[in-house]
């Protein structure tokens, strides 16, 4: 078999995520493209966690979980209760023997790790040594990615998978692919990377999921990469300590999610007023409100693109993938200092928190902003009117330049103005920014195309759903479009991707089509909609069941 | 940048009487004394809220940030850890950062962060025209609390001795010397500094003939005694008839955020291998 799909599920606490993650290298390592889904309550301990594997032959991570699985690993009997009916018909159950009742393969795993004298902790081992062995998987694959990715107790570890690896036997055989291991990555840590590559000198952020685990993976590794972190009082601090670190000459970035974002408003608005450059990770969960945590959705497209008193140009990016997260996180830090604007990287949980083969071989960055110095021969003015309507920057502590910044309208010194004409001026001068924004985007490909590039029936689709659709056209022969930019919107490019198309089906996470919505007000006719919004993601049998009603 | 005029041409709007006229020239003469040392001005940022205080962002000749209603203290947390050779100065109201920034607030003085902060405590809304705030008095009567309002005043120096500020004082707009000195001193500090500056607001609360009998200046006082500016702060409750002290009540030297925060800068060109290097943890 070349396409898999594994499932884990215990406790949380059971250490699930990590089980997944070596279930994950198990199946890169042997060439597959990986992609990992992490389903978890909003809890600390108890509760029904799983993750789902999936590994296929295709060239980019699958970016979606098919919802019938090949293999369960189940460390408590939940597990068993909850997924036995996605099992295949030729599916193995590898189970924790004692504890867990089932048909399948028990491992005695606490008697191995009796006799091998290893803490408890190392159980998960004995279950990835019987999973490795149920799949036809070569000891030696076992061992390299063992001694890669466990550098502690590895010996011990190896000890403990050997003797389940020695207990079971092949059920299904994964073909191994002739195709290196690739880096996996969470979404989160792509755009983190995306953003170190970007020239971040700062993250700023208070925790909230789905948005959280890039500011532990921030922390984490600031010391790596030369950054400071900070996690203020509330995403108030979090907005105004970012546009702080900015004016002072700092490449900075903060994250949230849709509840936090809607403390950082304010600063949003004074970002655009004050023309000061920042990135947002907006990740976006189930809403209204507290919504569901730790579940996803696509339903704050249109308050992102809305956000903030008054008017003022901004960057929204939505990228399908990690390997679009790190090149995409990148540019939009670029991006939002040459044009001083807001700039957005809007994801959502399935790509925050899903783990994807990643291919970084491209750094595709843009080349450094081209910026015009001020005229050291004349007082500096902050808000310096040109004909892009970008002033030349300066931050504090630049010699011989008064630098004001300021949220009231005002002149181009950057002193408070309630006069007409003046304020009619810098309006003008601000949205040319948005202007010239779009015309430097015009250097990238801001639509993707997948599928069947020649169908004239098109699924309409932005951000993490790229996987599933694209999973789905294949199997109906369809096209897939799906702007990657969403702010300024790419129209002339998105009708181009759409030539030929005669009907077209928005797919989206949210109850209102937002992007089609979005679509329509540029004059792009949307037939027909898909919508799922209960927190989870699209898996391709049900986009699939749906596709199929609707064209039939 | 020297030998600046200190003062913008920006149209002055305060009315006749303000006392921040006289927190305007306190700061005009330390700025000018700063200069005199060899201090350059392109080193000090000034961050101001919104409010009839904030217009000193507009009127003083040096760097500004002019920030929204009770988020100075955010934004210039963020300039100094993100350049701490800056002195970063913090202008704002007792609406601005008693009531809508509190939180920051607590949380400065609470990690140390080396800025100082001047509230204007006018003890009124005065550019909303004249609402109570967080320091008037039980029983003022604003446009918002016609019958007096039935809340009493925060005592903000109490509040912030609590929450761990280094440097403590309180000043009046009538006696600009000792303001002067005092604001001084808080800068000079290093750690987070507050200035609470009785000031008078012209319009809307002239208290002039309540301040000025009441007022003492701070003597025979240990400042780096904990309890001692505890039982002096808490004389006065903002609201009754007790006498006013006046002075600095607390000063202590501490670790500050921004050297907890320092960071050692990466060579050039040394991200994109750090990339590679993590990527391979990863494969």
């Amino acid at each position: 078999m070349r396409e898999v799909t594994v499932l884990v599920g215990g406790k949380a606490g059971d250490g699930i995520n990590s089980a997944g993650a070596m279930v994950a290298q198990l199946l890169n390592h042997l060439g597959y493209s990986v992609y990992v889904s992490f389903d978890y309550p909003s809890l600390i301990r108890g509760g029904h966690n799983f993750a789902v594997i999936r590994g296929s032959d295709g060239a980019e991570s699958p970016g979606a979980c098919r919802e019938n699985v090949d293999f369960i690993l189940a460390l408590d009997q939940a597990t068993v209760e909850k997924h036995k009916g996605s099992l295949n018909p030729a599916s193995a159950i590898i189970f924790t023997a004692g504890p867990v009742k089932s048909a399948g393969m028990g491992v005695p795993v606490s008697e191995i790790l009796a006799e091998e004298h290893a803490p408890e902790i190392m159980g998960n081992s004995a279950l990835i040594g019987g999973f490795a062995k149920a799949g036809g998987i070569e000891w030696e694959v076992v061992e390299q990615v063992f001694r890669t990715h466990i550098p502690k107790g590895t010996d011990l570890n190896l000890k403990v998978a050997k003797r389940a690896y020695d207990l079971l036997t092949p059920a299904l055989k994964i073909s191994p692919l002739s195709r290196p291991a690739r880096p996996l990555l969470t979404g989160n840590e792509a755009v983190g990377l995306g953003l170190v590559r970007g020239g971040l000198d700062a993250y700023v952020s208070y925790p909230m999921t789905p948005s959280s685990s890039l500011l532990h993976f921030m922390a984490e590794q600031k010391d790596r990469f030369g950054i400071t972190v900070v996690h203020p009082e509330n995403e108030i601090a979090v907005m105004l300590m970012a546009l702080g670190f900015a004016a002072a000459g700092k490449r900075t970035a903060v994250g949230t999610s849709g509840g936090g974002f809607c403390l950082m408003t304010e600063g949003l608005s004074l970002a655009g007023m004050a023309e000061i450059p920042v990135v947002i990770l907006m990740s976006q969960r189930t809403g209204p409100s507290t919504g569901l945590p730790t579940y996803t959705g696509q339903a704050d497209l249109r308050f992102v693109l809305h956000a903030g008193q008054g008017e003022f140009p901004r960057l929204i990016v939505a990228p399908g993938n990690t390997t679009e997260a790190v090149c995409w996180s990148a540019r939009a830090m670029e991006l939002a200092w040459r044009y001083q604007v807001p700039a957005f990287i809007l994801v959502d949980k399935t790509l925050s928190e899903g783990t994807y083969s990643t291919d970084i071989s491209e750094p595709a960055n843009p080349p450094p902003a081209e910026i015009i110095p001020a005229d050291k021969n004349q007082p500096y003015r902050r808000y310096a009117d040109t004909p892009s309507g970008i002033s030349p920057p300066e931050t504090y502590g630049s010699a011989g330049s008064v630098i004001k910044v300021n949220s009231y309208a005002h002149d181009e010194s950057g002193i408070t103005t309630e006069e007409a004409p003046l304020v009619k001026q810098m309006a003008e001068k601000r949205m040319r920014k948005g202007q010239a924004l779009a015309s430097g985007l015009a250097n990238y490909s801001l639509v993707s195309v997948s599928g069947t590039a020649d169908a004239s029936t098109a699924l309409l689709c932005w951000g993490s759903t790229h996987g599933v659709c694209t999973e789905v056209a294949a199997i109906h022969g369809l096209r897939v479009v799906r702007p990657i930019v969403l702010s300024p919107f790419p129209a002339g490019p998105v009708k181009e991707a759409l030539a030929g198309v005669t009907r077209l089906i928005a797919v989206e996470e949210n109850s209102s089509a937002q992007l089609a919505g979005i679509a329509q007000g540029y004059g792009i006719e949307v037939q027909d909609t898909i919508l799922r919004y209960d927190g989870r993601p699209f898996t391709p049998e049900d986009l699939s069941r749906q596709v199929r009603e609707v064209l039939s | 940048m020297t030998g600046r005029n200190l003062i913008t041409g920006a149209q002055n709007t305060w009315c006749p009487g303000c006392g921040n006229f006289t927190i305007q020239h306190a700061l005009k003469n330390i700025l000018a004394g700063m200069e005199k040392e060899g201090k350059s001005l392109d080193n000090v940022v000034l961050v101001a809220g919104i409010g009839c205080h904030a217009k000193i962002a507009d009127y003083l000749n040096i760097n500004s940030f002019y920030s929204l209603h009770g988020r100075t203290i955010p934004a210039a947390t963020g300039i100094k850890l993100a350049n701490p050779d800056l002195t970063v100065i913090c202008c704002c109201g007792d609406g601005d950062c008693y009531a809508e920034g509190l939180d920051h607030l607590i949380f400065a003085a609470k990690r140390n962060i080396d800025i100082t902060v001047i509230v204007h405590d006018n003890r009124v809304y005065g550019l909303t025209t004249g609402q109570y705030t967080p320091t008037s008095p039980l029983g003022f009567k604003g446009k918002s609390t016609p019958l007096g309002t039935p809340e009493y005043p925060i005592n903000p120096l109490e509040l912030m001795l609590a929450s761990g500020a280094t440097y403590i004082a309180r000043g009046y707009t009538r006696k600009m010397q000792q303001l002067e000195s005092l604001i001084a001193g808080g800068i000079a500090h290093r750690g987070f500094s507050i200035i609470d500056v009785l000031q008078i607001c012209a319009t809307f609360f002239p208290v002039t003939d309540y301040y000025s009998p009441r007022v003492y200046d701070l003597e025979n006082h240990d400042r780096s005694d904990f309890s001692a500016a505890c039982t002096r702060m808490r004389e006065w409750d903002y609201s009754g008839d007790a006498k006013i002290a006046l002075g600095a009540f607390y000063e202590r030297r501490f670790p500050t955020f921004d050297e907890r925060m320092a960071k050692t800068p990466l060579p050039p060109g040394e991200r994109e291998d750090r990339i590679l290097d993590l990527l391979r943890t990863r494969t």
